[in-house]
Formats: structure tokens, sequence, C-alpha cells
């Protein structure tokens, strides 16, 4: 199996503060990978390594290498990089504009006119998001018109559109209710097929159900997110190495 | 503290009910004081925009509103030259501020903040731009007047004329641009700006094609009450506009506006009625302008937040 993504001896500091300590991990390709662990372990923050989503905040420093396809992340300028990891937020933030706009909205910065191609990216990118159905004779309404689920969903199309190979998604279905959670669960593993798929969550059983791999992330007092194991997703729900990836699936802490 | 009291012992307990009653009395006191200071301040408005209106509509007439004014000491004729350098001067004014106030804002917002972490002497510069906006916006009219007069008029040998009147306007309308387009800018989600350049969007075009479409209502908001502004300034436009009767025919002619119009009928005639006449045109204007900012910010906001 390739690696799509890879670290090595990764660290990332806000100004002084320590966030993620050497972290080494080689993320599989066109395989669901969840970062899991407690809340400022830093998983979030290493999955917006990914697409420099960092960048952006003020005073982040990083040493170690960051690969993808064996290239060095950093030496690609972000705003190619990110046309090719597309990300999906905790919060589903489809843009003010009607359904069609905000699928077509990453094929129109990078340049697309042709009307055609563009209804033609919108219909498969929804189609594969499973929300084509729902929508289709709807394309001019408003995503914020959507409901929550729909609007994640139309968030996973916009991102589609852009045609990645990887897809990150931070914590896609927390602010869903389980009707919602469950399509964009099954959504997420129809997209495994043809996509790199990271997923940062906070719920276990959603890991146990969507990934293959899984990356176990803990913090101590210092605040300092390290990676304590990496491994597929079965053996780390059913035979963890270590004692703190037991305690934290098995609900002792966290 | 377990509290096995049903909700009838809370009903019927003596010392329940006296709590239960002072405090309902002692909000139906402050909610009628509320309700009074409510009351008045709509009846002050009531009366100022009233009194206007119905004495100033004796004088209104299609004539009034169609002839120039003749000047002379009673004020005789109409008011139609002033409304159409009124209509010039708002033109020029926006056509010069709006593009400066606009550009500032978004450049104070959506990239000095960025350019401030990294580096301390933008950060003292960003400061000081945010400083001169907030004091620019609460000083006297006139300052503006007195400045338009020396640079403009005096300095620059515009003399009195539409273009020194609309430069000094646009100082004066500035910060009232810049400020409600910053507050426009900053009610823009960053879950947008993220979602734009997570898709491979530039920073420009993240601006571009969502930030600004969605703080647009709160951009024409600062816009229309900048309208207002001018329509109502006189101090600005005293010095620097001169105070001509006839229609500017070129941005190198003075000219006076409907409000300065009025000062001069006030301070210099006999013409009360003919004042009064003008008056009501301006609070006129000025309802008008308000009710389009609702009308126009309502309608944008309900486009961009949903339905078609």
């Amino acid at each position: 199996m390739n690696t799509k993504l890879e670290t090595i001896e990764f660290n990332l500091y806000y100004g002084d503060f320590h966030a993620l300590k050497d972290i080494s991990v080689k993320i599989p390709e066109k395989r669901v990978t969840a970062l899991i662990g407690p809340s400022g372990s830093g998983k979030s923050t290493f999955l917006r390594t990914f697409n420099r989503m960092n960048d952006l905040i003020s005073g982040v420093r990083t040493h170690g290498d960051v690969l993808i396809d064996n290239v060095d992340l950093f030496k690609i300028d972000p705003v190619a990089l990110r046309q090719n990891i597309g990300m999906v937020f905790q919060k589903p933030n489809p843009f003010p504009k009607s359904i069609f706009e905000n699928v077509a909205y990453g094929p129109r910065v990078t340049g697309l006119r042709d009307h055609k191609k563009l209804e033609e990216i919108v219909e498969s990118s929804l189609r594969s998001a499973a929300l084509w159905d729902e929508v289709k004779d709807d394309l001019a309404k408003s995503g914020l018109a959507l409901s929550g689920g729909q609007q994640q969903r139309l968030c996973i199309a916009r991102a589609l559109a852009v045609q990645p190979t990887v897809i990150l998604m931070d914590e896609p279905a927390a602010s869903l209710d389980p009707i919602a959670t469950q399509k964009i669960e099954d959504l997420i593993h129809t997209l495994s097929e043809n996509y790199t798929i990271v997923i940062v969550t906070h719920n276990m059983q959603q890991a146990g159900r969507v990934s293959d791999y899984t990356a176990f992330f803990y913090t101590d007092d210092t605040r300092t997110g390290r990676l304590v194991e990496f491994d597929e997703t079965k053996i780390i729900f059913t035979n963890p190495a270590d004692k703190r990836t037991e305690d934290y699936i098995t609900g002792r802490f966290g | 503290m377990i509290n096995n009291k049903s909700i009838s012992t809370l009903h019927n307990d003596p010392e329940s009910l006296k709590n239960l009653k002072i405090r309902s009395t002692t909000q139906n006191v402050w909610f009628s004081i509320m309700w009074l200071a409510g009351l008045v301040t709509l009846i002050i408005l009531l009366l100022v925009i009233g009194y206007v209106i119905i004495q100033g509509g004796k004088a209104l007439s299609w004539e009034f509103l169609t002839t120039p004014p003749r000047g002379g000491l009673s004020g005789e004729g109409g008011i139609s030259t002033t409304l159409g350098t009124t209509v010039y001067l708002v033109a020029l004014t926006l056509l010069i501020a709006t593009p400066l106030g606009v550009g500032a804002a978004i450049y104070l917002i959506e990239y000095a903040g960025e350019l401030g972490l990294t580096s301390p002497v933008m950060r003292v510069l960003i400061s000081i731009a945010n400083f001169a906006v907030e004091t620019l916006a609460g000083i006297p009219s006139i300052i503006y007047g007195l400045f338009g007069y020396a640079l403009f008029v005096s300095t620059l040998q515009f003399g009195w004329s539409l273009l020194s009147a609309a430069l000094a306007g646009a100082c004066l309308v500035l910060p009232t641009i810049i400020r409600t387009t910053e507050e426009a800018l900053l009610t823009v989600p960053d879950d947008y700006r993220r979602g734009s350049l997570a898709l491979g969007a530039t920073k420009w075009q993240t601006l571009y094609k969502v930030v600004l479409p969605a703080a647009i209502p709160g951009i024409i908001t600062g816009i229309i009450l900048s309208v207002g502004r001018i329509i109502s300034e006189t101090a600005v436009f005293f010095v620097t506009l001169g105070g001509s009767h006839r229609l500017p025919s070129s941005i190198m002619d003075g000219g006076r506006t409907l409000a300065l119009h009025l000062y001069y009928l006030a301070m210099d005639t006999n013409a009360f009625d003919k004042a009064m006449g003008t008056g009501a045109v301006l609070v006129i204007l000025i309802i008008l302008i308000n009710l389009s900012i609702n009308l126009i910010s309502g309608k944008l906001t309900a486009r961009i937040r949903g339905g078609k």
C-alpha cells in the first residue's frame, strides 16, 4: 500500500508553546485514517498541517518534514496544495450562495469558465456527496437554506469539485444529529475508494466504524501533543500496545 | 438543599407570594420608566418633524420645487437649483469617498491585521490609523470646513467649487464609510474565509467572491448614511462651496445645497415660510433615505441568508 502523507519528527509551536512534538506517521493512500485523542492533544492542529491552514494562524512555527507523495509539502504553493487537499470543517460552512455556486466555487477560482463543464462537475460532485437526488431540482436555492446534514454534504461536494486526492475532515459530524451523522459516515466509507481521508473525531464509535487506521494523540500536563500509537483501527481498538490508548478507548479518561 | 415543596405550597406560602409580588412590582416600575422614556423621545421626534412639515408644507408647491431661487432679502423664488446642486455634490463626494473608505476598511480588516502580527512597525501604523479614524469621526464638521478651505479652496486654488466641497465632504464622511465597512467585514464569519481558502482560492478571490458580497448590505448602509450626512451638512460647505444660487455648470463652479440654502434663508432673509419649506424638503429627504437603508439592507440580507 502506498503512503500518501507522511510526517517525520514533525514539531509545531504556537509562539513559545510546543503544541506538537516529534510526530512521525505514514498515512496510507485511499484509506480512512482517524485521529483520536482528548481535547488539546493537537489532532486538529496536526490535521491543518496537511493543507497548511496553520499558516493563517500567527506565530506558528514548525520543524520536521511533511511529505505528500514523497514531496516536501512546505515547498508547494499553499494555494496549489489546497486544490489537492480538500477540507471539511466541524461546522458546515456553505457560502451564502446558491447550491450550484457553492459547488462551482472551487473550479471557478481555478479559472474554469465553461458553463457546460461546470454543470457536469456540479452534478458529479453532488452525486458523489450523496446529495444530488435531494437538491437536483433546487440548485438555485441558497446553500444556507439546507438542513445541517445537507449543508455538510454540500461542503463535501464543494471539496470534491476541486478534484483533490486527499480530504481532511475536522469532526465533520460533531454538529449533526444521528441520522445525518450516519449519512456522512456512509459517505466517508464510499469516498475512501477514491480518496485518502484523514478525519479528526471525538467519537470513538465513529472512529471504529469509519476508519481503517487510527492515530491516538495524547497530552500530559505540559499540554504538548504527542502521537502515542498508530495502527490499524481494529488493532488499536482490540489490542492496543499502549496502556493510555486502552484507557482512552475504554473511556477511563478524556 | 433539597426542595420538597410542591407547586401548590409554593402558591399558598405567604412568604413566597410576598417575594414574588415585590419582584414583579420592581419589574413593573422599571418597565414603566423605560416606557415613559421611549414615549417622550418619540413625542419630541414627532413634534420636530411634524412642526417642520406642517409649517413648511404651506410653502411647498410644484412651483417651489421647480423654480430657482432669485435671492434678495425676501428670498424670492424656489429651490430647484439647490436640489440640483445637492445631487451633484452627493454624487461627487461619494465618488471620491466610497473607493477610498471601502478600500481603507478592507485593508485595515483583511490585510493589516496579519501584517501587524509579524511587524511591530506595521502594528504601530495600524493603531495610528484606527485611532485617526475614530478621532475623525468625532471632530466638529466646521474643522473639516476650515481644512477644506485652507487646502482645497485656497492653497490648491480650486476656489469655492463643487470640487473643493466634495473633497472636504469626502473627508467628513470617510470615517463613517470606513467604520461601517469595517463592521460589515467583521460580521462576515471566518468560516467563509477558511472555507474559501481551503478550496484553493487566493486571498483576493476569497475577499472578492465571498467576503465582500456577504458584507455588501453593511457597506451600502454606510454609503447611504453618508448621503444623509452630506445632505444635512452646512458648516463644511459654507466655507468651501460658496453661495451662488445658480446651478453649477462644472465641478469648478460653486453653488449652494438645500441645507446651505436653508441656512442663508434663515440668516439673511425674512422669508420664514421659504426656510420652513426648504426644511420640510430636507426632512422628507432624510426620512426617505433612512427608509431606503432599511429596505435595501433588509432585502440584500435576505437574499444572502437564504431563499432564492
